[in-house]
């Protein structure tokens, strides 16, 4: 069937802000679906409420609303834009769980707007755990016994039955939000209540342990007319017990005969035939290692994560191609955009193995617990293709930026053998290592396998690299060791330590050898057909494909790696921009990334995408061959500023602010001098690298203190100290990796925190807007909520700051973006307290607030024109008339054991925008977002340090008036009932039953404002108080500011009643 | 590690390890992009003649596996990119690396397979020999290659004797032109009593035991060649008994029926090619092996009009014959390996005879 024609303007529905479980792959699928859409001449209507999106920008659809994803929006969005149909299947469950609303009530019939890309019945057989059982039943594909409960008892009942451990999978929730595995009643009690409570339909799935099969998954499509063909199918190492967005994945099957290849992928045909699926659908397996024996784990009636890497691991755009299908076209009747001979009928081949590696968020969560369970915890991903699983392996692994660059980075020799075994039967993050030890000390691999079910391939493969390991150590290091090592995938660093010799050493003896790095097409088609797209990995084992082009000037963009809490989707967003800009200035652009979620890994962005790790050796492979004119380091984050030094030793120019302006900003004594020629002031403080010395300067300066390593992103380690205990704690923490970099202590300011995104050409600046942080200074300002226009600073400090941006700027030489973050104290005295020379998380979010693209000006900028000659006048640009407020989203409810207290380390995981006339209704619309939508039973705790005491009685009186009930621990009840405000004392955690802890347990209560006192906070209390709040869904509020914002919001804000606007228009 | 060479008849040497047998072969090298069914492929009669190369890099990770599709390997030899140390399945009985050894079939691992594969794709489809002789010359090495040509392979790919497996449901002659255990088993599996013919057999033979259907199978090499079995057909076809062919069968029908064959550049074999029915515009996803069509213009349509194209090169793959119980097509609906999406054609075939009892 060619396309629809009674289609004509279309709502695309986003996935909204970054939560775990739902990241960058559903903006790439976005992007990828709208631009397809377009060029089938729709009118695409765009609503998402991620401003960090590429898909939220102008060119890509033709109205975009940056609105919080609810219900009510939807509606009065439809009724606005008249659009003819609304594709939700591209947003994730976000997008899927409105549109089922969307039908089920009816708006949708009522205003003639169709669905398209699925049917509600669809989503209700996918989705919907009692449906689903009846559907797999029905078409007899086998599920593991389950039933749905809705209470606990039920669950008990049905685990006594089938016996324990039983896993728990709540109803439409995202990456397995609220699941388990229980092994005793207790736990399934705990798990079970805590599922009932998440699922949107009060369903919890309790389901026959299958935990030590093997989790294969098929990425499937079909068409209007019924034909269905597989993408890929993929192998989770991990099996099953451990999510698969948490697992290591290898795609193809390793393991799997063709037999049972063949039957699972029958399966999944019939299961996407059944669900009438019109698009791309995830159907995950478990099957038995032993016999034919598998059961449907779940289907993904939509675009997911792992559509996401199937396409990127075979070439196979899946969101392009279930937009086409959206919209009327079969699968014979789509081109094949890689070979440009086949079509999309066709089921890609790899002549490669790809593995995938999640990205724990352990680093910043130390005190998380570290188990990998059917709840998804991973930030992001990488990927890597290589000839070879052992050489693909060891490039996802150093691709990770977590200090691990091979299967010896993690050290286990001080564990005993005993102790080896038992800690085998771990899983976590670092379990490979612990193979890779039991390896070494001579353990079986049956005995592996036995302990972890990890198949005995994988096992034998992770025993070749440390019988590599050894051989490197033990031998000579011969042409054909070598050879085979890096054929293997070992970097030269780790060859140069395992030999004794030097990295350079290593790299020239490679060279003497010949043997250096080729690279290979991905072509869909396991080079079947000739293929144009330019999309390559690195092998050592075959000839180049990579063909000569030298007729225009090459640019070498550098992306940002995995999606990590600190480093996330804004840093794609730039790098994909600033690589349109270069192609719009006649440039051939190159770019090198490794994450498989992201549109800069798409293949039609840059001219040539080199899928690899961000290495310096990886790097250098690519710039050898490439010989680009010059590289640009700024727009990826701190893992494309960390090559720079690298860069320059290869001879690449770096476009834009040098290396040495970059370190000119971290480097304490550089900065300060800089600071004393500009003349503007700083907080006192000092460098160190003891926690000796550490404590001699906050003694000096007074405490507080902020106590940070230096070039981090996010904040990472960064903390306020109040006494020298703290510390001694922190530096503690901060040396547990050596620090190259001197620790940096500060004194603390309290004061406004104002942020700024400036463009410089090396005279002139412009400054798209100023942007203010709710919360005062002390919480990260990913974590704060940021308003534009700066609402509550004169005039007078506005210019300060454009001032003091204009002469940091020009000090610094800077020649493209820079970040600078002040602190403005009641006195108004303006500090700066960062600045970072580079591209930062604000700019995606105010380039779309003000209109103004920054990342396209700063690269044009970075190659020679002036701000004065692109048509702008240079300093701060005006004010825009509307408020814009980002508000950060946690996904602390992933996360067991993770403190939620906010401070100057960064911990959110995405952000949301609300954009509106008035600040109020901006606020409200930003928190509905951040998913706080409030009220609902009017009952809120309030418990507050000291400080915020008299802060604390104003904002309940307001909430108080709002008719909410207020319950308070001893101290913050009298304060609140001295000043008037109606507060009932609730006992402490420690005393008995009902304490503060029922209350919460109890699904009464819509918000705890807990403000814990600053300095390291031990108290078990506080945390034990906001977990359990966390983990029963209710709203949690760590900061006083954030709390009077939130009354800010809710005073005069109607859900029915909110103004739309449409960004394409600012 | 004993070194082997893959010499191309264009002079290009591929250097890598010698795996199965150590011995010297010549023969013509195809591709086959399935990433998984290494041993149906290896097994699979089509390949006589024919030494494989595998695209997939990882080869033999699930070690030896009952899924044979005759009682011995068919390919001459067997060229991987790497060959798994350890087999991992519940089914295996032993590695890829002994079985090669057993079945005296040589090969060569260790080697850009995927450089081969385009060389191939641009060259089209080339003889080779794969050898451990390092002192190999050669010129007078590309003079033997040069001088390889398959012929006669369907006799030897097909069975001595004629056999019968019993079944409650239609009786089908198959005509074995080397043939694929998987098509005997699809239609045994629907009940059938199935009686198995060397490719020799007379169509007399066949027609006297009154079958109910006769299924063509595949066979290797080019289907021009077989002149005599092509007469043969032609008295089937003039017969009203169902008429099942696939592949070697499908281009012998139209062979029979006066149509032309061609060699293609470097013929399809895979489990991912598209086919379409032209009736209903659906689209299958088929399992292949054939390196030469049938150009479906030299076929009238008053004897038989085409029922499957390519979807991605529009070839022939498949004919319903006007007026009569025959369909044929060029993909492998038994698949093994491959997609099982058309194995309903057996239960069509099963349908047409039994309409016409």
């Amino acid at each position: 069937m060619p396309k629809n024609n009674e289609l004509k303007k279309i709502l695309v529905i986003g996935s909204g802000p970054i939560v775990i479980g739902q990241a960058a792959e559903f903006d790439y699928a976005g992007t990828q679906a709208c631009r397809s859409l377009k060029e089938e001449g729709m009118e695409v209507v765009l609503l998402n409420s991620n401003p960090a999106t590429i898909m939220t920008d102008k060119d890509i659809a033709d109205k975009v609303y940056i609105e919080p994803l609810t219900v009510e929006v939807v509606e009065q969005l439809i009724l606005k834009e008249q659009p003819d149909s609304v594709l939700p299947t591209l947003g994730g469950q976000a997008a899927l769980n409105l549109a089922m609303e969307l039908e089920e009530d009816g708006f949708l019939k009522r205003h003639n707007v169709r669905l398209i890309g699925t049917t509600s019945e669809t989503i209700k057989k996918a989705e919907d755990r009692l449906e689903f059982k009846t559907t797999m039943e029905k078409i007899k594909e086998p599920v593991a016994p389950s039933l749905v409960v809705e209470d606990v008892e039920a669950g008990v009942a049905f685990a006594n039955k089938i016996n324990y451990p039983v896993v728990l999978r709540p109803a439409y929730t995202l990456g397995g939000s609220g699941g388990g595995i229980a092994h005793t009643e207790e736990e399934l009690r705990e798990i079970l209540e805590n599922g009932l409570r998440l699922s949107r339909v009060g369903q919890v799935l309790v389901e026959r342990y299958i935990g030590g099969w093997k989790e294969i998954e098929y990425e499937v499509m079909r068409d209007n007319a019924g034909n269905c063909i597989t993408v890929c199918n993929m192998e989770n190492i991990d099996p099953v017990g451990v999510h698969t967005g948490d697992s290591i994945v290898v795609a193809p099957s390793q393991t799997l005969a063709d037999k049972e290849y063949q039957m699972l992928r029958t399966s999944a045909l019939n299961i996407i035939d059944e669900l009438k699926i019109t698009g791309g659908c995830n159907v995950q397996y478990a099957l038995n290692p032993d016999t034919f024996e598998y059961c449907v784990i779940e289907v993904n009636p939509r675009v997911s994560r792992s559509s996401a890497l199937a396409s990127k691991a075979t070439g196979y755009p899946i969101a392009k191609v279930a937009a086409k299908i959206a919209i009327g076209y079969n699968l014979d009747e789509i081109k094949n955009a890689v070979t440009k001979k086949t079509y999309a009928s066709f089921e890609p081949m790899l002549d490669y193995c790809v593995v995938k590696f999640p990205r724990l968020p352990f680093d910043k969560f130390i005190t998380a617990k570290r188990t990998l369970t059917t709840q998804m915890k991973a930030t992001g991903e990488v990927m890597s293709i290589s000839t070879n699983f052992e050489g693909a392996l060891m490039k996802a692994i150093r691709s990770l930026e977590q200090h691990v660059d091979s299967l010896m980075s993690y050290d286990f020799t001080k564990l005993s053998e005993e102790e080896l075994r038992k800690e085998l039967a771990k899983v976590d993050d670092i379990r490979i290592w612990r193979i890779a030890e039991a390896l070494r000390r001579g353990f079986s691999y049956d005995e592996i396998f036995a302990i972890t079910k990890i198949d005995r391939w994988f096992i034998s493969k992770f025993d070749n690299l440390v019988k590599m390991e050894k051989s490197l150590q033990e031998k000579e290091l011969n042409k054909e060791l070598l050879y085979e090592a890096k054929r293997m995938g070992f970097p030269d660093n780790v060859i140069a330590k395992l030999t004794n010799k030097t990295e350079e050493e290593v790299c020239s003896l490679r060279h003497e050898y010949h043997i250096l790095a080729a690279y290979k097409m991905v072509d869909t088609c396991a080079a079947e057909f000739e293929a144009h797209t330019p999309y390559y990995y690195s092998v050592y084992d075959g000839e180049n494909e990579v063909k000569e082009s030298h007729k225009k000037k090459k640019i070498l963009v550098l992306g940002s790696g995995p999606i990590r809490i600190g480093q996330g989707i804004e840093f794609d967003f730039c790098s994909v921009h600033c690589t349109w800009a270069f192609e719009a200035e006649g440039y051939e652009t190159i770019i090198i990334n490794n994450n498989p979620e992201t549109v800069s890994t798409d293949f039609d962005i840059a001219d040539k995408l080199y899928f690899e790790p961000l290495t310096p050796e990886d790097v250098k492979n690519v710039v050898d061959l490439e010989k680009p004119d010059g590289a640009v380091v700024q727009f990826g984050g701190q893992t494309a500023i960390k090559l720079t030094e690298s860069l320059m030793k290869m001879g690449v120019p770096i476009f834009g602010t040098s290396a040495k302006d970059v370190d000119a900003a971290e480097d304490r004594e550089l900065f300060d001098q800089i600071l004393e020629e500009c003349q503007i002031p700083r907080p006192t403080g000092g460098t160190v690298f003891t926690a000796e010395e550490a404590k001699e300067v906050a003694n000096k300066l007074g405490y507080p203190v902020l106590v940070r390593p230096s070039y981090v992103l996010g904040g990472q380690g960064m903390q306020i100290a109040i006494n020298d205990h703290d510390v001694d704690e922190f530096i503690g923490i901060i040396n547990q990796i050596a620090q190259e970099h001197p620790i940096l202590v500060d004194k603390y300011l309290q004061g406004k925190e104002i942020e700024v995104d400036a463009v410089c050409d090396g005279e002139d600046i412009l400054i798209p807007g100023i942007m203010e942080h709710i919360e005062r200074a002390g919480i990260h300002s990913g974590d704060s909520i940021s308003v534009y226009p700066a609402k509550s600073i004169s005039t007078e400090v506005k210019k300060t700051i454009e001032d003091y941006t204009r002469k940091l700027a020009r000090s610094l030489h800077v020649l493209g973006l820079i970040n600078i973050q002040f602190i403005v104290t009641p006195d108004d005295q303006v500090y700066v307290i960062e600045v970072n020379p580079r591209s930062s998380r604000t700019v995606p979010y105010i380039s779309k607030v003000t209109g103004i693209p920054i990342v396209a000006l700063a690269t044009k900028v970075i190659i020679g024109e002036k701000i004065k000659d692109l048509g702008y006048t240079p300093g701060l640009q005006k004010e825009a008339e509307y408020f814009a407020v980002k508000a950060p989203v946690f996904s602390f409810e992933k996360i067991r054991g993770a403190d939620i207290n906010l401070g100057p380390e960064m911990k959110s995981t995405g952000e949301c925008l609300g954009i509106a006339k008035t600040f109020e209704e901006a606020l409200y619309k930003a928190f509905l977002g951040a998913g706080i939508r409030l009220p609902k039973h009017k009952k809120m705790i309030i418990t507050v340090r000291d400080e915020d005491k008299a802060e604390a009685v104003e904002i309940g009186r307001r909430f108080e008036k709002i008719g909410y009930q207020i319950f308070s621990t001893t101290g913050t009840a009298k304060a609140l009932n001295d000043a008037g405000v109606k507060a009932i004392p609730i006992k402490k955690l420690e005393q008995e039953s009902p304490n503060i802890l029922d209350l919460i347990l109890g699904h009464q209560i819509d918000l705890v404002i807990d403000t814990p006192p600053q300095g390291a906070d031990h108290s078990r209390d506080g945390f034990i108080i906001r977990r359990n709040a966390i983990e029963t869904g209710v709203h949690v509020l760590t900061a006083i500011d954030t709390a009077k914002a939130l009354i800010d919001s809710l005073e005069n804000t109607n859900i029915r009643k909110l103004s739309l606007i449409d960004i394409a228009q600012i | 590690m004993k070194k082997a060479y893959l010499i191309l008849e264009d002079g290009t040497v591929f250097k890598g390890n010698s795996i199965g047998a150590d011995k010297e072969v010549i023969s013509e090298i195809v591709f086959n992009t399935s990433m998984t069914g290494y041993l149906e492929v290896l097994t699979d009669p089509s390949y006589a003649g024919q030494a494989i190369v595998m695209t997939y890099p990882l080869i033999g990770n699930y070690g030896v596996t009952p899924d044979m599709e005759s009682k011995r390997a068919w390919a001459d030899g067997f060229i991987v990119r790497e060959l798994s140390d350890i087999p991992s399945n519940f089914r295996s009985t032993g590695s890829i690396e002994e079985f090669l050894i057993a079945q005296d079939v040589p090969g060569i691992s260790k080697i850009d397979t995927r450089a081969l594969t385009k060389k191939l794709r641009e060259s089209g489809t080339m003889n080779a020999m794969i050898t451990t002789d390092e002192n190999y010359d050669l010129d007078s090495c590309l003079a033997r290659i040069k001088n390889y040509h398959i012929t006669g392979v369907v006799k030897t790919a097909s069975i001595d004797e004629a056999y019968t497996i019993k079944g409650n449901g239609p009786k089908v002659a198959l005509y074995d032109f080397g043939a694929k255990a998987n098509i005997i088993k699809s239609l045994t599996q629907r009940g059938c009593e199935v009686t198995v013919y060397p490719s020799d057999t007379k169509a007399q033979v066949i027609i006297d035991s009154n079958p109910d259907g006769i299924m063509l199978t595949n066979g290797p090499g080019d289907p021009a060649e077989n002149v005599e079995i092509i007469q043969q057909l032609k008295k089937l076809y003039e017969t009203n008994i169902p008429i099942f062919a696939i592949c070697l069968g499908h281009q012998l029908m139209a062979l029979a029926n006066g149509a032309k064959t061609y060699k293609l550049k470097y013929g399809h074999r895979g489990g991912n090619h598209p086919v379409k029915d032209l009736q209903t515009g659906r689209v299958y996803i088929s399992s292949q092996n054939h390196g030469y069509a049938v150009d479906a213009s030299t076929l009238d349509e008053s004897v038989a009009t085409e029922a499957f194209i390519n979807v991605n090169d529009k070839t022939n793959e498949g004919f319903s014959y006007t007026g009569k119980n025959i369909f044929t097509v060029q993909f492998h609906p038994e698949a093994c390996p491959g997609p099982e999406d058309t194995n309903y054609l057996f239960d069509q075939f099963v349908d047409m005879m039994k309409g016409v009892r």
